[in-house]
């Protein structure tokens, strides 16, 4: 049985912000499958008494000095911005 | 004769007798990488001018307390995914090919204090999901030994270069042994650190809580140099660890007498080849002359690596990823009709194949409804593996085993099915999960190509990592072999 249906891919690459053909949906819902069913060993460990680990060292809630730096200079930073304009990075309008 | 065939040690001191320039070491590199560089196609990008004119600034230097440094005037290659300001940094992704950062990883920045010459960038596998570097966007390295088959990944361009003698060293980074299999594919000497040993700012992030970055070389010793010039806190990464970095050259006596060595019967069972096999008993046979002991154990958990990475791997890439939509810097799809539009078919066309794949899987794992079916699972069998560990380590010393299953495959023959390529990693995964430093030494050739003994310590131990490497390299003469180009 399938773990996860054609319309879930699209979902799941709606949610990633990937533009995908139906193809590509064809073949991610087989190989997404695959490694899913994979992963399902995973349930025959009982870890109903386990605590995840999210990171190994044991540290938490590192602080520092709240003290000003200087930024990256505006001029520097738009640089790589496929498109810009007066300092700000420029994309499609969002409000009509 | 290459000088590369020295040792950094010995370069030190050649430089500082003036019977060789910074100068002559930088053309040394250049020079190889324009005999052999088509072949092997290690280098994304070349920063000749820039080293050329660093070379003849730093030989000025030559005396003052600048020079005292062991790595001072040395030529290095860096993988593509370390950022390095006005020098081309690509992840080896379509995505960022044109991406010119405006400021230095803390490794870099490290390497400059330490008056290193930057060579060039080095191919990966794109944003370092791979083990074959086949996924690199740009070029497929070969592996020196035998072009026909792969480097390994993802750090395969750092290892090539280094085993083909273009480089002196490099770094590379590890996720989950992206150091230590092309390592040990090339026969060169790889070590992930402790996680938290080596700042990981300016690294482009894959999955944060299991990424490294290392060095590539071709001794321990070098090995120890490099590290030593690269590891330690960093105000910018805040999960770097704020634990005292010991001398790890200091630390290579080439004594093993009395230590324990614990060899997990999961590392030697099934899927390992009788060959691989064989050289690790072997090896242990040499380290048992040296007066180390070692016994069978068991990593109960490590059947279970593969799949908790590849869950928990992903959904970090998926949202560490996310920063790549065409705003700000890199690739931008061309007339998008909206934002969204942009975001999706900038995605859609700058990311490769398998980058994507991980992004779905990662996404996928993260959404509602599978949360804690799959990702808080995936971190909750990561505790297990972790303790495994734990138990072992209350008793021996070091763990021993192969790098890889098997040595370098052909290019092309695991492309087709996903999961055969990610079983290729099963044996350096569980060490990322479990935050441990590891370490691989060419232990070995099968049919011409070089096989890697693996060895794992303690949280902040690679000291003892170093020395058992060392004692182990100086009494074979599997690290002096070098392939014919």
């Amino acid at each position: 049985m399938s773990r996860i249906t054609t319309d879930q891919v699209k979902h799941v690459a709606n949610l990633a912000r990937l533009a995908i053909t139906e193809e590509e949906a064809k073949d991610f819902k087989n190989q997404l499958d695959a490694i899913i069913s994979f992963a399902e060993e995973l349930n025959e460990l009982d870890t109903d008494h386990v605590e995840p680990t999210s990171h190994v060292l044991n540290m938490k809630n590192v602080l520092r000095e709240d003290k000003a730096i200087e930024g990256l200079p505006q001029e520097e930073v738009l640089k790589n911005a496929p498109e810009h304009r007066d300092g700000y990075v420029k994309v499609p309008s969002i409000i009509e | 004769m290459s000088l590369f065939d020295h040792k950094v040690s010995e370069l030190h001191e050649l430089l500082h007798k003036k019977e060789i320039t910074s100068s002559d070491l930088v053309s040394e590199s250049f020079k190889r990488i324009s005999e052999v560089d088509d072949k092997v196609q290690a280098f994304l990008t070349l920063d000749e001018e820039n080293a050329r004119a660093a070379a003849k600034e730093i030989d000025e230097k030559l005396g003052t307390d600048n020079s005292n440094g062991m790595l001072f005037g040395m030529p290095i290659g860096l993988k593509d995914n370390l950022v390095t300001k006005g020098l081309r940094t690509t992840c080896a992704s379509k995505i960022l090919e044109n991406f010119d950062p405006i400021y230095d990883a803390t490794v870099v920045n490290k390497l400059k204090d330490a008056e290193t010459i930057t060579i060039g960038k080095l191919n990966m596998d794109e944003f370092a999901m791979g083990s074959s570097n086949e996924n690199s966007g740009f070029q497929a390295t070969r592996n020196p030994w035998n072009l026909d088959t792969v480097p390994g990944g993802s750090s395969g361009g750092s290892a090539a270069a280094v085993a083909a003698g273009e480089v002196l060293f490099s770094l590379g980074s590890d996720t989950g042994g992206s150091i230590r299999q092309p390592a040990s594919f090339c026969g060169v000497v790889g070590l992930k650190p402790t996680y938290g040993r080596v700042s990981r700012f300016g690294l482009v992030a894959f999955a944060s809580s299991l990424d490294q970055i290392g060095p590539i070389t071709r001794t321990v010793e070098d090995n120890a140099y490099l590290l030593q010039a690269i590891a330690g806190i960093d105000p910018m990464d805040s999960t770097s660890a704020n634990v005292s970095v010991p001398n790890f050259a200091e630390g290579l006596t080439g004594d093993v007498k009395g230590l324990k060595i614990a060899v997990p019967k999961e590392y030697l069972g099934e899927g390992v080849q009788e060959e691989v096999r064989q050289s690790v008993l072997d090896s242990l046979k040499v380290l048992e002359k040296l007066g180390a002991t070692w016994e069978e154990v068991s990593l109960p958990h490590s059947k279970y690596a593969l799949a908790t990475y590849y869950l928990l791997s992903s959904s970090e890439a998926s949202a560490n990823l996310a920063r790549f939509d065409g705003v700000r810097y890199g690739y931008r799809t061309e007339q998008p009709e909206s934002l969204i539009e942009l975001y999706k078919k900038t995605r859609a066309e700058g990311f490769g194949e398998e980058v994507k794949r991980r992004i779905m899987l990662g996404t996928f794992a993260l959404s509602s409804g599978y949360y804690d079916a799959y990702y808080k699972k995936a971190q909750k069998v990561r505790t297990l593996i972790k303790k495994d560990f734990e138990d072992v380590f209350a008793k021996y010393d070091v763990i021993v085993g192969p790098t890889t299953p098997t040595p370098a495959f052909k290019l092309g023959e695991k492309l087709d099915d996903p999961l055969t390529m990610y079983a290729n990693d099963i044996l350096t995964i569980p060490v990322n999960l479990a935050g441990v430093p590891g370490i691989s030494v060419p232990c070995g050739f099968t049919g011409g190509l070089p096989l890697g003994l693996q060895i794992i310590g303690k949280h902040f131990d690679e000291s003892t990592v170093y020395r058992v490497a060392h004692a182990f390299e100086q009494a074979t003469d599997f690290h002096k072999q070098k392939p014919e180009l």
